[in-house]
């Protein structure tokens, strides 16, 4: 079947099999490799997209339901050469060390700061708690997302 | 929440907190994983596993699955056997099979290949293997491995007629007998430790490419040690080792879980000289729970001997220990249990003694990993539990009974009863800084007034000591190969390095401890160093990354290979100033003349000098570089002091840790940002293990921990934040006083946990309950029906 989506803002058109996950269209067929896959059952949030804005864990959605919608991944936050607030805050706050759930967590924390610009510790945790990271202890990533809420919120007052 | 650092964009020559030269590729999803390896006309391996524990293989048909779309091979341990390769050396000294032949001895292990144009078509393809099997009955409980009815799992082995694999023994028994006989008070106490995983973010895969032409292999894998690895590939499939490229790209997490060699390893090879492409293996998250290296899995009776005033005279264990249906221990050959002899903890006691007998059951191999440092969580449980049982049994207060019997500073190096020989430690204002941060007094007034009310709060001590950094290569080694670890380094004519690692990073940020560890002895910027690691073809030979070892051997190697690079640029120095080598003071970055500070050369002109036209002295050949491989003299000894609060729902039996203390002292800090997140990371496994983690077994041998769906790791509701502090007590034989951290949480964190929740359950009569301390079992507990886990 042919499948039609916007990734990152352009757009792609492909033959594939009815079944294939999300995760390993982005990941095998357009060989964005930013979004990892960890664990088959929903469990791990490695494979956090959005989809239309929201997050999805891609791992248990058909490519073929991306059709014709809006897909972000990992590889879109940064504008070019300046990374996303968020970003910036997971380097500053040593939000990661080995990087494989970073990707996913990414996508979730950014979606948070979208809805809630100034989250709570207690938020924080909630919003990131279908997710797992072996590393970090999760305490640098909620630190890190108040660095990255803190920094706009300056933005906006300026 | 603890504040954000200050000064956040600090660039130390040196040492001090440095934000990660390796952060920007991985937070724009441009880190190079294992599975984000691509190759023109790649194919795509999948492994057929055994449903059963124990079963002979009666037979095996293949047609139909060779048959299906895409499918290029269907390969099963008949078609190995002819090669010589259906069974593999484990890091023990045993053997595994890659593919079975003649029956199979786990749920999960490796039976038949696939490799085919996509992974979804080779998964097709596993379902159209029809294995005919006559089952047996497993050995699943290890207390009735010995049993002589037990069935026996290793009839492979010659002569091999029980289900034994080792006793082991150290320690004096007749004095620790003696010790015992005159104590004042024995406790004793059955401890287990269940079997856990490392579970990292990233499964184990790999992408083999083998160039017939040339016979080359090139291995992408996930591999911690990717030397060791490729030495071993050279004696397992006879391919000679100058012909071998191993590369561990990015590794998305290892604790241990990514030291041994996987079948899946070898099958990708093996699938790649049969196809004449390059083949991908990647496992999923059930192959990775079911097969791969295994944790823990002790079944310890504790005995300690005391004085009725508290002073500790004597620790005994005697312990059973389940190794799997093969021997797949990544431990120095010399040391069967790991490190576990350092049981001792940090006490000064008068015998010690431990007998160890190690078992085959049905079960998945391996045994060290998660973080151990060679089983030294499962010897820091042991003494910080039976620790903790003395202290309840003498109504004394648990931090004064450790302060009581601590070794002392004085008294250091300090030989253990099991003969370890502990570097340097000053354990007392560690343990001091951690009451003072908890508010230790204030929190036991808080817990009496609660359990005047019938509410349930636990306060939990544990203060261990690591041994890590292995090792002297007198007497450590893993399959032959000594436990030393190179370096190199050049510096380039503008003064900018590269320096080229042994050891390989999972997280742990060598690309920028090592760029600060260059900085230090030499001056050069971290920016303006290049560090290299995990690529065989472009480093030097060394043993890799596991038991917190980076930092106290390669670390080391590091710095002193640093210190050649600075004492040639002197000589080089001496004469571009033209005074006697004996009249230069190193500034950091260069040398000036003593007593006149305006006569300078810097590192980078010396460099310069170095690759440039003109003299250099006589007999000096041009470049500034250097290498060397460093063998640790001994292993270093972290240790700290961690404190636990924990509050149980008496309604649902549901602990939360509310709080975590943890001082850790590992001897010089390089990058205080890295060793937070290092301590903050074990600290969460620490609580995983404790209260969540298990990997169980039903009767018939199926794991019940295949999915994380069942294999609970702890997000961030479970976890609580971590309140960190320090001491330092310098490595005396480290070049840079350096201990290493890595593990250091991980193993220090579950005793404090399980001491905190038997703590609050005290007004039960509770003196000991086993991890997993789930609800349910916590809920067993409160009506004095706590039973071992396994």
């Amino acid at each position: 079947m042919q499948v039609t989506m916007t990734v990152n803002g352009d757009e792609y058109t492909r033959e594939i099999e009815g079944r294939l996950l999300l995760v390993h269209f982005l990941r095998d067929v357009l060989s964005l490799t930013g979004t990892h896959w960890g664990c088959d059952t929903s469990n791990c949030g490695t494979c956090v997209v959005w989809m239309d804005g929201e997050p999805v864990k891609s791992c248990t959605v058909l490519a073929a339901m991306a059709g014709g919608r809006e897909v972000r991944t990992v590889e879109g936050l940064a504008n070019g050469a300046e990374l996303d607030p968020i970003q910036e805050g997971f380097r500053q706050c040593h939000g990661l060390q080995c990087g494989f759930c970073t990707p996913g967590m990414l996508m979730t924390c950014r979606a948070l700061l979208d809805k809630n610009p100034d989250p709570s510790e207690a938020e924080i945790r909630e919003a990131i708690s279908g997710q797992i990271c072996r590393c970090t202890g999760y305490a640098s990533i909620v630190r890190s997302v108040k660095w990255a809420a803190s920094q706009e919120n300056q933005a906006v007052t300026k | 929440m603890t504040a954000v650092f200050e000064n956040n964009d600090l660039k130390p020559i040196g040492y001090g907190r440095m934000l990660r030269k390796e952060d920007p590729r991985l937070l724009r999803g441009r880190g190079k994983f294992t599975d984000d390896v691509q190759l023109p006309g790649m194919l795509h391996l999948a492994i057929l596993r055994s449903p059963f524990a124990h079963a002979k293989i009666v037979s095996i048909d293949t047609s139909a699955a060779e048959a299906s779309p895409g499918v290029k091979a269907v390969v099963t341990g008949e078609t190995l056997k002819g090669l010589g390769l259906a069974w593999m050396p484990t890091l023990s000294n045993d053997v595994q099979a890659v593919l079975a032949t003649d029956k199979v001895r786990f749920q999960g292990q490796e039976v038949a290949f696939v490799v085919a144009e996509d992974r979804y078509q080779a998964r097709d393809a596993l379902e159209l293997i029809d294995v005919e099997y006559d089952v047996l009955d497993p050995v699943i409980d290890v207390r009735k491995a010995l049993a002589p009815d037990a069935p026996l799992i290793r009839d492979d082995l010659t002569d091999k007629t029980d289900n034994h694999v080792f006793d082991w023994e150290t320690g004096d028994e007749a004095e620790t007998n003696r010790v015992f006989e005159r104590a004042d008070v024995i406790v004793k106490e059955d401890i287990v430790y269940p079997r856990v995983h490392p579970a990292p973010m990233e499964t184990c895969g790999s992408v083999a490419d083998f160039d017939p032409v040339e016979g080359r292999l090139k291995l992408w894998s996930t591999t911690q040690a990717p030397h060791a690895h490729r030495t071993l590939y050279a004696i397992v499939a006879g391919l000679p080792e100058h012909k071998i490229q191993v590369i561990a790209p990015d590794i998305g997490g290892g604790f241990g879980n990514k030291v041994p060699i996987y079948p899946g390893y070898v099958l990708s090879i093996v699938g790649s000289i049969v196809t004449g492409k390059p083949v991908k293996w990647m496992e999923d998250r059930s192959e990775n729970l079911i097969s791969t290296g295994f944790a823990r899995d002790y079944i310890m009776r504790a005995e300690i001997a005391a004085t009725r005033e508290g002073r500790i005279l004597a620790i005994r264990t005697n312990v059973l220990a389940d190794h799997g249906a093969f021997n797949g221990t990544a431990a120095p050959v010399k040391y069967p249990a790991g490190f576990f002899g350092v049981f001792t903890g940090s006490y000064d006691i008068e015998a010690a003694h431990c007998k160890m007998t190690a078992v085959y059951t049905n079960k998945a191999p391996g045994g060290v990993a998660y973080a151990c440092s060679f089983r030294i969580t499962e010897a820091v449980y042991l003494v910080e539990r039976i620790v903790d049982c003395l202290a309840h049994e003498l109504a004394m207060d648990p931090a004064e009974l450790r302060l009581k019997n601590f070794i002392q500073p004085e008294q250091f190096p300090y030989t253990t009863k099991t003969g370890w020989v502990y570097d340097s430690g000053d354990y007392e204002p560690t343990m001091r800084l951690a009451m003072e941060m908890a508010g230790y007094q204030e929190l036991r007034k808080e817990q009496e007034l609660k359990r005047a009310r019938g509410e349930l709060m636990g306060i939990g001590i544990s203060f261990f000591t690591e041994a890590v950094g292995a090792g002297p290569r007198k007497n450590m080694d893993i399959l032959g190969l000594g436990m030393a670890d190179g370096c190199e380094l050049r510096v380039h004519p503008t003064g900018k390095a590269v320096v080229r690692l042994s050891v390989k990073t999972q997280g742990q940020g060598h690309e920028t401890t090592f760029a600060q560890i260059i900085a230090e002895e030499l001056g050069i910027p971290p920016d303006d160093i290049d560090v290299v690691h995990g690529d065989t073809d472009n480093t030097p030979f060394g043993l890799g990354t596991y038991g917190s070892r980076s930092t106290p051997v390669s670390g080391a190697a590091a710095a002193l290979v640093a210190r050649k690079v600075r004492d040639k640029a002197q000589l080089i120095a001496s004469a571009m100033l033209e005074v006697s080598v004996a009249d230069l003071d190193w500034v950091k970055g260069g040398f000036q003349v003593k007593g006149d500070p305006g006569k300078s050369v810097t590192i980078q002109d010396i460099a310069m000098r170095a690759h440039g036209a003109g003299d250099l002295p006589d007999g000096m050949e041009g470049a500034l570089e250097a290498q060397i491989c460093y063998n640790p003299s001994n292993l270093t000894y972290p240790h700290g002091a961690y404190i636990c609060v924990v509050d149980i729902d008496p309604g649902t039996a549901e602990v939360k840790v509310r709080r975590f203390i943890a001082v850790d002292d590992c001897g010089t800090r390089i990058n205080p940002m890295i060793i937070e997140g290092q301590v903050h990371g074990g600290l969460t496994d620490g609580v995983g293990m404790a209260l969540m983690e298990m990997i169980s077994f039903d009767e018939d041998g199926n794991c019940l921990g295949a999915s994380l769906m069942d294999y609970l790791i702890p997000t961030a509701l479970e976890v609580p934040d971590w309140e960190t502090g320090y001491t330092v007590t310098p490595s005396p034989h480290h070049p840079i006083g350096a201990k290493g951290v890595g593990e250091s949480a991980t193993v220090g964190s579950p005793p404090a946990i399980v001491n905190a929740v038997v703590d609050a359950l005290k007004p039960f009569g509770v003196r000991h309950a086993d991890m997993p301390l789930t609800p349910s079992r916590v809920w067993d507990a409160m009506r004095g029906r706590a039973t071992p886990p396994i």
